[in-house]
């Protein structure tokens, strides 16, 4: 492809990838935050969103952009990490970690947790509610709530979960402020701005996403 | 002062290299580092031995020919320095220190600390210029630049070429090199006119090169003895994408 025959280039897709996933998570966390309604209204309301969703054309199009987003991301990273593995310098002594966070220096490796958390992630709820047979809720609707729920009743379930939200919220902070950069804003104040957003945003979404599951397991024994 | 010196020896890129051991005494704590190696070398020649080589020239921070790995850092453990510009004074008496040449695929190693930078003139061959007639200066004033922009682009161009960049990144990116030039000249009427093809050409040939990509981790600014700042980075990027997208 031309087009990512360029280090600039595949920069590029990788931070237009990343910062539509960034979107997407905004709306998926708001979904979520369902689950903290009492549980006969949380059952309705989750189970009602996410009929709502899979049957509206234009979220089938997010769907698509999603899937494409998440692929590319993730072969882009490959090619990025493996291409600058071999333009790596390797120092006999080597400190200098000291100029940078850890965070920045290991986005392959929290991507690789992120890609292992998705893989699970997908195969116990997209996959279920696209393809497995579920039962019905009073309305008639797929009770993907029960499954949810049932997930987060285990504590190790929800340990994966919140160890997986750190890796996306180390991820994120560097992400964010790094793939606003790679499409070119360099005008200082606003440069800046965009930093303290994605601080903002990186912790919002780490609690947010840990949050949930936390709650829904404590609440078990809570009643 | 004493000092226990581990510095990478290797005859040429086909040889391979190794940390070897030197204990050096009687060390001012006001000399510089390269006047410290200079002494070392001083004594490794009236034994007979081989000096130690290493790039320098102007020994006052300015004109990017010293550059070497102390203590595992670029330029060694103070920011905003060249090495020349580091004094003994930084380190403990009895330290260990540890000498390495700056590393990257695309500065191949010629001696001891020794590299070759040209990568970086062949990049700044590719577009780092503006094409003006000589002889036919105008009237400075009828270009009209405001101060800020002026200051500006003279922050982009302090960039002294050293190589400390490249050798600090985990990746070897020379995108904070190549970015200071880009932005130095597009930011003045005079370089803007060529300022599509330059940008196209400057990051095709810092490819060519075989540097790799920048991950906007900022080790490279934090390093940098002169500060340049990794929102030039971000500038070559627009540059670079309004031209692919536009140009
Ligand atoms: C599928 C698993 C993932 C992998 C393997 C992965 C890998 C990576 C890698 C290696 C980078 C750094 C590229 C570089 O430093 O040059 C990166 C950057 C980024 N990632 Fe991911 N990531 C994944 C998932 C995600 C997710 C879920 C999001 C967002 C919600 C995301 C958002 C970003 C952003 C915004 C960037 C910054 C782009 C830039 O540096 O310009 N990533 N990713
Ligand atoms: S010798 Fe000129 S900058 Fe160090």
């Amino acid at each position: 492809m031309p087009f990512l025959k360029s280090t600039l280039s595949r920069k590029n897709l990788m931070a237009l990838t990343g910062l539509f996933l960034c979107f997407f998570l905004v709306i998926h966390l708001l979904g979520n935050l369902q689950l903290l309604l009492a549980a006969d209204k949380a059952s309705v309301s989750f189970n009602n969103y996410s009929t709502l969703l899979s049957g509206n054309i234009f979220i089938k199009i997010i769907a698509y952009i999603l899937y494409f987003s998440i692929i590319a991301h993730a072969v882009d990273a490959l090619v990025i990490t493996v291409k600058n593995r071999k333009t790596a310098a390797k120092y006999a002594y080597d400190e200098r970690k000291h100029a940078s966070k850890w965070y920045s220096r290991n986005m392959g490796i929290l991507g690789t947790v992120l890609l292992i958390f998705l893989v699970i992630h997908f195969k116990d709820f997209w996959y279920v509610y696209k393809f497995g047979a579920l039962p019905l809720d009073k309305n008639g609707n797929k009770n993907l709530y029960v499954i949810v729920v049932n997930a987060f009743h285990s504590w190790w379930y929800v340990c994966i979960y919140v160890v997986s939200m750190f890796a996306l919220g180390f991820h994120l902070l560097h992400g964010f402020k790094s793939a606003v950069r790679t499409l070119g804003l360099y005008h200082p104040r606003y440069a800046r701005y965009v930093e303290i957003f994605g601080v903002v945003y990186s912790y919002t979404l780490t609690i947010g996403f840990s949050f949930i599951p936390v709650y829904v397991y404590i609440t078990q024994y809570i009643k | 002062m004493k000092l226990h010196l581990k510095i990478w020896r290797q005859r040429d890129a086909q040889s391979n290299g190794a940390l070897v051991d030197y204990d050096l005494d009687g060390i001012d704590q006001h000399m510089s580092f390269l006047e410290m190696m200079d002494t070392l070398n001083g004594q490794l020649i009236l034994n007979g031995d081989m000096p130690v080589e290493f790039d320098h020239d102007c020994r006052e921070g300015i004109c990017g020919s010293c550059g070497m790995m102390v203590n595992g850092q670029a330029h060694g453990p103070v920011a905003g320095l060249t090495v020349c510009q580091l004094h003994m004074r930084e380190f403990k008496d009895g330290a260990t220190i540890y000498v390495e040449p700056f590393r990257a695929a695309a500065f191949p190693l010629k001696r001891d600390l020794k590299i070759d930078r040209s990568a970086f003139d062949r990049i700044i061959q590719a577009g780092g210029f503006i094409s003006a007639s000589t002889g036919s200066a105008i009237e400075a004033n009828n270009l009209p630049i405001t101060h800020d922009m002026a200051e500006s682009a003279f922050d982009s161009a302090a960039c002294i070429g050293c190589g400390a960049c490249v050798a600090t990144c985990k990746n070897s990116s020379a995108a904070l090199f190549t970015s200071a030039k880009v932005s130095h000249l597009v930011k003045l009427p005079q370089g803007k006119l060529e300022a599509e093809k330059r940008v196209i050409q400057m990051v095709g040939q810092m490819d060519v090169e075989g540097f790799g990509h920048c991950s906007n981790t900022e080790a490279c600014e934090v390093k940098c003895p002169q500060g340049i700042s990794v929102l030039n980075i971000a500038m070559m990027n627009w540059e670079f994408n309004k031209s692919s997208l536009l140009g």
